[in-house]
C-alpha cells in the first residue's frame, strides 16, 4: 500500500489544509474511502493539503485522541474549525459542503 | 455480599453491591452482557461505576467504563462522593476510563460507515487494563451522534455479540422513554438480564427501586427493592431477605424493669426479637425504652437510641428525671443516640443511615422512638415495606429491637400501628387508664412469643427512681389505680385487720366452747359414776320394801287374825313379789 500509517502525503509543500483519515484495516470501504478523498483533493485542492491516513487496528490509541468512533473518519485538522465526516465519501457533493469546499 | 453460588445454571458475577447479590442470587450473568435500564437520573451510572469498583477492588477484576455522555473528570468528580478513587485505581491499571464525545454538529455523513472505531477504542482498552468487565454509559447517546440508525442497530448488535465473544461481562445502561425500556429498543440485543431502575416522587417523598426484569437461565426475585445511594456506593435493600432465615436465639435479655421481666416469662425478652411499645401519647413509651436501653449499657452492650422527635440532649434531660442517667453511657461509648427526622430524607435515606450507623456502631439493642413517625413520610405501603426491611436489619443482626409507636387517642390502638405488629415478637401496651376522674398508667404484654406471658394489666408509675410497676388491685370494676387503688389499698388493709380480730375472736369463742363441753363431760361423767354406785342399793331397797310391805301385810293380817293368804294367782307370795319386781322394772 502507498499510504502507510502516519506517512504523510505533501503536495508541492502546502499545508494549508490538513486532514487525516482514520480507516480500521484495509477493508474495502477504506479504500474506497480513501481514493474517493484523494479524487477530490487532487481536484479541488491541489497542492494545497496534507492527507495522513491513519489505521487504528495498527495504532488502536490514536482512535481516543480524535474522538473516532465510525470509520472511515475523515477529520479536518485545518483549516479551523475542526470537521468530522464519516462514511465512504462516495458522495463528492456532500464531501465538498462537509468540507467547506463548495464556497471556494 | 451473598455467598451464596447457584448449584446449576449459569455463572455469576457477583457485583458487589449490597443487596444486588442477592436479588440475583450471585450477581450478573458472568461474561455477557446485561442491560440496566431507567430513567434519567435513576442511578445507572453510579451503579454501573460501583460494579465495576467493586469488581477492580474487591474481586480482582479490572473494568473499562465507556462514558458516551460525561466527561472524565465529571464521571470522577460524580463518584468521589461515593468515596470511589477512581483517579488512584485508573494509576495502579485496575480501571480505564474512556470518555465517547459525540458532537453531532461536528459530524457529517458521506456514504457508508461502520463502528470499527468503537470496537478498536474498547478493545485497546479492554487490553490496556486486562479487562473482565466493561460498562458502556449510555450507548444509545449514538442514536443522537448518527444519523443512519439502521446502520447503528446492526453496529450496537455486533457489538454486543463481540462483548459476549471477548468474554467480559459488561453493562449496557440505557434510558428509558416512549413507554419503551430503551428509547431505541437496544433491550431487543440484550437479552440475557434487563435490570430497571427508577426514581419516582410519592408524596413529595422521593423514592428509587430496581427491579430485575429478566434473567435468562437464572432464578432472581422479581419485585421492586428500593434501593439508596449512600456514601459508600449503592445498596438495595432486598425484602425480608426474601427468605425468613433469621436464627432464634434462646437466650433472654432483661426489659430493665424487673417486674415487667417477670411478666414476661421471668426473663425478659429474646434476643434478637422485635418488640413494640404502644401507646398514646404520654403513656411512658420512651421512659420504658430508656429502662430497655440502659439495662443493656449495664450488661455492656451497645446501644443505639434512633430518637426522631427529640433531640439527643432533650433524650437526656428528660431520661434524667426519672432517674435514668443516659451521658456515663454515652462517655463509655456504650450508648450512642441518633436523632433525626426520617422525612428530611425520605425513607430510603433514613433506613440507609440506619443501615450506615448500624453497620458502624454494632449495636447490641436498638431503639426507635418513635417508629410511627414514618407514618407520615409516606403511603402505607411504603412505610410497612420500610419498618420491615428496618426490622429485618436488626433481626438479621441479632439485635433486639424496641419500636415505640404513638397511637392516635382516639383511634383503637390496636389498629393503628402501620400494620407492623404482625411483624414484632413481643408487643407491650401502655395505656391511659380514666377513672374518677383521673388519669394513670397502666401496662400489659398484649402478645410475646414464645413465652408464657402475664395476660394482667399491670399499673405503673412514673417516679425519680424509673418506671415502676405497681401492686395489682381489681375491684369489681376491673382493675384499680390511682386513687382508687389507693382507697381500695387502705380498705384492704382494713379489712385485713378484722379479719384478724374475727379469727381471734373466733378462737377465744371456740376455746370458751372447749371447756364448757369439757365441764359437761366431767358432770355426766360423775353422774354416770353416781349412777352406776347407786343401782344395787337401790335394788336392796326395793327388794326391803316390799319385805316389810309384805311383813305389814301380815302383821296387819295378824292384827285382823286374818287367815294366811293362800297362793295369790296360784303363786307363793314369794313367787308373786318376784314378779311383780321384774314388771316393776
Amino acid at each position: 500500500m502507498m499510504r502507510k500509517t502516519g506517512k504523510v502525503q505533501r503536495k508541492r509543500g502546502c499545508n494549508e489544509w490538513n486532514l487525516r483519515l482514520y480507516i480500521a484495516g484495509q477493508t474495502p470501504r477504506s479504500l474506497a474511502a480513501i481514493t474517493n478523498l484523494q479524487k477530490i483533493c487532487e481536484q479541488y485542492l491541489p497542492g494545497k493539503y496534507r492527507l495522513e491516513v491513519v489505521d487504528l487496528l495498527k495504532k488502536p490509541q490514536l482512535a481516543r485522541g480524535d474522538q473516532i468512533l465510525a470509520v472511515p473518519t475523515l477529520v479536518r485538522r485545518l483549516p479551523e474549525p475542526l470537521k468530522r465526516m464519516i462514511g465512504d465519501l462516495s458522495n463528492t457533493e456532500q464531501v465538498l459542503v462537509g468540507l467547506d469546499l463548495r464556497a471556494t | 455480599m451473598s455467598d451464596r453460588v447457584p448449584n446449576k445454571g449459569i455463572a455469576k458475577c457477583p457485583t458487589g453491591i449490597t443487596g444486588l447479590d442477592q436479588i440475583t442470587e450471585g450477581g450478573l450473568p458472568k461474561g455477557r452482557p446485561t442491560l440496566l435500564c431507567g430513567t434519567a437520573g435513576a442511578g445507572k451510572s453510579v451503579l454501573a461505576m460501583e460494579f465495576l469498583v467493586r469488581g477492580a477492588t474487591e474481586f480482582k477484576e479490572p473494568g473499562v467504563f465507556m462514558a458516551f455522555e460525561e466527561t472524565d473528570r465529571d464521571l470522577r468528580e460524580n463518584v468521589a462522593s461515593l468515596g470511589f478513587d477512581l483517579p488512584g485505581l485508573c494509576a495502579r491499571k485496575r480501571l480505564f476510563l474512556d470518555n465517547v464525545r459525540i458532537e453531532r454538529n461536528e459530524i457529517e455523513e458521506s456514504g457508508d460507515y461502520d463502528l470499527e472505531g468503537l470496537f478498536v477504542r474498547l478493545e485497546n482498552a479492554i487490553d490496556e487494563v486486562g479487562a473482565k468487565r466493561v460498562v458502556l454509559d449510555t450507548i444509545e447517546s449514538l442514536f443522537s451522534g448518527f444519523a443512519n440508525g439502521n446502520i447503528l442497530r446492526a453496529e450496537i448488535r455486533r457489538l454486543f455479540r463481540w462483548l459476549k465473544a471477548k468474554g467480559v461481562t459488561a453493562v449496557i445502561t440505557a434510558e428509558t422513554g416512549d413507554g419503551k425500556l430503551t428509547r431505541h429498543g437496544i433491550e431487543e440485543y440484550v437479552a440475557d438480564c434487563v435490570i430497571m431502575l427508577d426514581h419516582r416522587v410519592e408524596d413529595q417523598t422521593s423514592i428509587r427501586r430496581l427491579r430485575v426484569m429478566k434473567y435468562r437461565g437464572s432464578q432472581h426475585g422479581t419485585n421492586e427493592y428500593p434501593f439508596l445511594i449512600g456514601t459508600t456506593g449503592v445498596s438495595v435493600l432486598p425484602l425480608s431477605s426474601l427468605k425468613l432465615e433469621h436464627k432464634a436465639p434462646t437466650q433472654r435479655i432483661s426489659s430493665g424493669i424487673p417486674r415487667l421481666d417477670e411478666a414476661l416469662g421471668g426473663k425478659g425478652f429474646y434476643r434478637g426479637s422485635s418488640v413494640l411499645v404502644s401507646g398514646v401519647a404520654g403513656t411512658g413509651k420512651s421512659s420504658l425504652a430508656a429502662h430497655f436501653v440502659q439495662a443493656a449499657c449495664m450488661r455492656g452492650e451497645r446501644a443505639l437510641y434512633m430518637a426522631s422527635e427529640q433531640s439527643a440532649l432533650e433524650v437526656i434531660r428528660n431520661m434524667g428525671s426519672i432517674g435514668i442517667r443516659l451521658e456515663p453511657w454515652i462517655k463509655r461509648g456504650l450508648l450512642r443516640i441518633y436523632a433525626s427526622r426520617p422525612g428530611t430524607f425520605g425513607l430510603e435515606k433514613h433506613l440507609v443511615t440506619t443501615h450506615d450507623i448500624t453497620a458502624a456502631f454494632n449495636p447490641k439493642v436498638v431503639v426507635i422512638d418513635p417508629i410511627t413517625n414514618f407514618a407520615s413520610t409516606g403511603t402505607h405501603s411504603e412505610v410497612k415495606s420500610m419498618v420491615t426491611r428496618l426490622i429485618d436489619l436488626f433481626k438479621a443482626r441479632q439485635i433486639t429491637g424496641m419500636y415505640t409507636s404513638l397511637t392516635s387517642a382516639d383511634g383503637t390502638p390496636e389498629l393503628s400501628n402501620v400494620g407492623i405488629s404482625s411483624q414484632m415478637d413481643s408487643w407491650l401496651m401502655l395505656r391511659n387508664l380514666e377513672s374518677n376522674g383521673e388519669h394513670n398508667r397502666g401496662l400489659h404484654v398484649l402478645k410475646s412469643r414464645g413465652m408464657a406471658h402475664s395476660n394482667q394489666i399491670r399499673e405503673f408509675k412514673l417516679t425519680g427512681q424509673g418506671l415502676q410497676l405497681l401492686d395489682v388491685f381489681v375491684g369489681t370494676t376491673g382493675l384499680l389505680t390511682g386513687s382508687a387503688r389507693i382507697a381500695q389499698q387502705a380498705k384492704e388493709i382494713t379489712e385485713h385487720a378484722e379479719h384478724n380480730r374475727q379469727l381471734q375472736q373466733r378462737g377465744f369463742e371456740q376455746k370458751r366452747r372447749h371447756r364448757e363441753l369439757e365441764l359437761q363431760v366431767a358432770r355426766l361423767r360423775s353422774d354416770f359414776e353416781l349412777d352406776e354406785r347407786d343401782s344395787p342399793d337401790r335394788v336392796n331397797e326395793t327388794g326391803l320394801q316390799e319385805k316389810q310391805i309384805a311383813r305389814g301385810r301380815l302383821v296387819r293380817a295378824h292384827g285382823r287374825k286374818a287367815d294366811v293368804p293362800a297362793r295369790r294367782n296360784g303363786r307363793t307370795p314369794r313367787e308373786h313379789r318376784a314378779a311383780s319386781q321384774t314388771a316393776g322394772r
